[in-house]
C-alpha cells in the first residue's frame, strides 16, 4: 500500500481556510427573536423553508433555540410557510 | 401578578370593515373587563397567508399586547376558539427581553 507521502496529487490538496464563524446575536447584541418580524426569519430558512442548521448559520445554541421557537410561531400564525419551494 | 401578553389573531376575510372593527372591540373589551390593561394595539390588516388556512388564502391581522394576570389567558382563549370569525390565533407571555423590544418597536413605529 502505498506510503502516504508517496502518493503524489496532480494538484496541491487546498485545505480551505474556514472563515471564522460568529453569532450574529452576540455580535449586535440582539437579545430577542421576534416572531413578527418575517423577512428577518426568512435569513434562517432555505428556499424549502427549512430551519438552517447551526453549523451553517454559526448562530449560538441560546439563538438558535430562540429563532427555532421564532420561525415555529411565525408559520403558526401563517406568517412564514411551513414547505414551500424557492421562497427566496 | 400583573404578567405582560402579546396577543395575534386571523379573522376570516370574509368580515366587513364592520365586523372586523366590532371583533376588535369584543377582545379589547374583554381584557379591560377581566381586569386586564391594554398596553399597544396594532392593525396589520388585511395579509396574504402562507399558507391555506380553512381554505381561505388571506386574513385580517391583529395585535394586541395587554397587562393581565395568568388566569386571564384562559378566558381569552376560550372566547377565540368559540368566535368562529377568528380562524387563528397565538398568545406569548413577554420576558423582559421581548417588553424591551416592543416598546423600541413601538418607538420606532410612532416615529415613522
Amino acid at each position: 500500500m502505498a506510503q502516504n507521502n508517496e502518493i503524489r496529487y496532480l494538484n496541491p490538496p487546498t485545505v480551505e481556510v474556514r472563515k471564522k464563524k460568529y453569532c450574529r446575536f452576540k455580535k449586535a447584541g440582539i437579545k430577542y427573536v421576534d416572531y413578527k418580524d418575517a423577512e428577518f426569519l426568512k435569513k434562517f430558512l432555505n428556499e424549502q423553508g427549512k430551519i438552517l442548521p447551526r453549523r451553517i448559520t454559526g448562530t449560538s445554541l441560546k439563538f438558535q433555540r430562540k429563532v427555532a421557537q421564532a420561525v415555529k410561531r411565525a408559520r403558526h400564525l401563517g406568517l412564514l410557510p411551513y414547505v414551500t419551494d424557492l421562497m427566496k | 401578578m400583573i404578567k405582560q401578553y402579546e396577543t395575534v389573531f386571523i379573522a376570516t376575510p370574509v368580515l366587513s370593515e364592520a365586523q372586523m372593527k366590532e371583533a376588535v372591540a369584543k377582545y379589547t373589551e374583554l381584557i379591560t373587563a377581566n381586569g386586564g390593561e391594554i398596553v399597544y394595539q396594532e392593525d396589520w390588516g388585511r395579509k396574504e397567508l402562507a399558507y391555506p388556512i380553512q381554505k381561505m388564502t388571506s386574513g385580517f391581522y391583529y395585535l394586541i399586547e395587554f397587562k393581565a394576570d395568568p388566569q386571564f389567558v384562559n378566558i381569552l382563549e376560550t372566547q377565540y376558539r368559540r368566535d368562529e370569525r377568528i380562524i387563528r390565533f397565538l398568545t406569548f407571555a413577554m420576558d423582559k427581553d421581548a417588553v424591551a423590544y416592543a416598546e423600541k418597536r413601538r418607538a420606532n413605529k410612532q416615529a415613522e
